[in-house]
């Protein structure tokens, strides 16, 4: 994970190239707003997740992006295209795996990817290279003879994720890469996707909040159509967080021992030995004695038997809650 | 590109079996015509030869077996253009195309010429057994070749048709079932026609095509076809974008 853009005041200070930037997109279908004023902005090297229920727009988001749909407002510029007025030469800097990958069951991989790189104007020279590197980086190197519809999902998938870096887009749009996949397969992808984020920029949706955490530069959460959150994925990870603690005490002490350690806000007894203490919300990590650190002294001192203190995670699922709840 | 798009779909068309089986099919059929024609021509012959400026092997043989394959194209032709757009649009991977920096002409384009490259050599092979008969008698070359033309023109013709009606549809089966009912109701309108009923009849592409037939090039069967053609496959194009537009 390493790094992340707070895109607020990266935006203006870095220079790193904004390879899409789409504004106000709209679109309906008959009365059904399904998306409404989305406005998103990717730079060269960040992985851009896309959160949402089911639904909630994700994929029409993603297929306005990548030049499968039409906005009915909006503008969508890719690498400075416009794709409504330049569809040519923006679409040339995509890279798009839809939902259901888009592969021709009767074709050999080679030949698929051969026709992809070819539909993505290619160089015909440059073909036969890219071809390999492309099936080395998504491990199909011992399956391009095979006839796709004989593969099974994982690797259908990657066929899918080859099509869409074959020609090395500048922008890579996913869209649930890691769906139906086995957890060895979905690490690989995961592997993959972070590598391809870091030479190109990449925009994938997912509804599964751990895949956030680990690939993710930055979140954008959209619900019933509207971006309603946006930040870098670490800073989602904290928010509504309060800070606190699960405590094992073999020989507890009673709960008002407890309580009346400064800086503890709430304790809650969890099972005869498990106790879980919260912080007082004012409470700035490293300011003053820790209420953990006291717990522990004090723990020594009266032969509690403390044996295991684990932070609090914040849930990626009840943080997604309360943002999409409190819209 | 859209050498790319009908190359792709040209050999997309020999992945299936049933490719093979139709062409294997079509050959039989050919075959059995051609030799009952030869063999009808061969006990008549002997008359042929007293009367003055008698037909000759390729109006006797060749003529019938092109009309034949002119009915027999109205019934293949939807087979092949029922998965152009229609099996794209339920597998889904019509993504594909449409996220290609590639324009909707192109795709359409395309996807017709991968087609007409296969009903090609469906027409080459016919005319290449009537061909066969130059072992034996003199051909009328030119007859025969207006009756290829004349072919081409109409399995594009119907080509052209098959791809619009791909178009609007998600379902192979339905594109084949409408182009099929269309293309009858077209053949009907020649058949059930009057003679005087001069309107009707131009408006079906095989009433042009048996001006080729009887070996006649004709300028307004030429542009009767271009037309039929060209408007069918703009109006796939406009279909194609309405696609980006109402998903």
């Amino acid at each position: 994970m390493g790094f992340y853009h707070n895109p607020q005041s990266n935006y203006w200070m870095s220079a790193t190239p904004l390879t899409l930037s789409a504004r106000n997109l709209y679109r309906s279908s008959g009365q059904r707003e399904i998306i409404r004023d989305v406005s998103l902005e990717l730079q060269h090297g960040e992985v851009l997740g896309l959160l949402g229920h089911n639904g909630a727009g994700k994929s029409t988001t993603l297929q306005l992006l990548a030049g499968a749909l039409l906005p009915q407002s909006g503008i969508i510029e890719i690498c400075g295209h416009d794709l409504v007025r330049q569809p040519l030469q923006a679409k040339a800097h995509i890279g798009f795996l839809p939902e259901i990958p888009p592969l021709y069951r009767e074709m050999r991989v080679d030949d698929y990817l051969i026709f992809a790189a070819r539909l993505h104007r290619v160089m015909p020279a440059q073909i036969a290279n890219c071809l390999t590197e492309t099936k080395l980086r998504c491990g199909l190197q011992n399956s391009g003879n095979k006839i796709i519809g004989t593969l099974s999902k994982g690797y259908q998938q990657r066929v899918g994720i080859a099509q869409a870096i074959i020609h090395q887009p500048e922008v890579i749009i996913l869209d649930e890469p890691t769906v139906g996949l086995d957890p060895s397969q979905i690490r690989d992808i995961r592997t993959l996707i972070r590598e391809l984020g870091d030479a190109h920029s990449v925009i994938l949706s997912t509804h599964l909040l751990n895949e956030v955490a680990s690939i993710c530069d930055r979140v954008e959460i959209i619900h019933h159509g509207r971006l309603v959150y946006g930040d870098s994925s670490e800073r989602m990870q904290q928010y509504g967080h309060r800070p606190g603690f699960i405590v094992t005490l073999l020989a507890p002490p009673a709960l008002a021992e407890l309580q009346a350690i400064s800086g503890v806000q709430q304790v809650e007894q969890l099972s005869a030995t498990q106790f879980r203490i919260l912080y007082a919300a004012d409470t700035q990590p490293g300011a003053g004695p820790d209420p953990g650190t006291l717990l522990l002294g004090l723990a020594a001192q009266h032969g509690w038997q403390a044996k295991q203190l684990v932070p609090l995670q914040a849930r990626l699922e009840d943080v997604f809650m309360q943002i999409t709840q409190g819209e | 590109m859209i050498l790319a798009i009908a190359h792709k779909e040209f050999r997309s068309l020999f992945a299936t079996p049933s490719t093979w089986l139709i062409l294997g099919g079509l050959q039989f059929i050919f075959a059995w015509f051609f030799l009952a024609r030869l063999d009808a021509f061969l006990q008549v012959q002997a008359q042929l030869a007293q009367m003055a400026n008698a037909p000759g092997a390729t109006l006797a043989v060749a003529v019938p077996l092109f009309g034949t394959l002119a009915l027999i194209l109205m019934m293949i032709v939807p087979v092949f253009t029922m998965r152009l757009f229609a099996e794209e649009r339920r597998n889904r991977t019509l993504a594909l195309l449409m996220t290609a920096p590639v324009s909707g002409m192109h795709i359409v384009l395309g996807k017709f010429f991968g087609l007409m490259l296969f009903l090609l050599l469906i027409v080459a092979s016919c005319t290449l057994m009537v061909s066969s008969l130059a072992a034996g008698t003199q051909l009328d070359t030119g007859l025969l070749l207006s009756n290829a033309l004349g072919l081409l023109l109409l399995a594009s013709s119907y080509a052209a048709l098959g791809l619009y009606i791909s178009s609007l549809t998600a379902q192979p089966l339905v594109a084949a079932i409408t182009a099929i009912g269309a293309l009858f109701g077209l053949w009907l309108l020649e058949v059930s026609a009057v003679d005087n009923d001069f309107a009707w009849r131009m408006l079906a592409p095989i009433s042009h095509f048996q001006s080729f037939n009887v070996g006649l090039l004709n300028s307004v069967d030429m542009v009767y076809f271009i037309i039929f053609i060209v408007m069918l496959l703009l109006l796939t194009i406009r279909r194609i974008h309405n696609n980006r537009i109402y998903g």
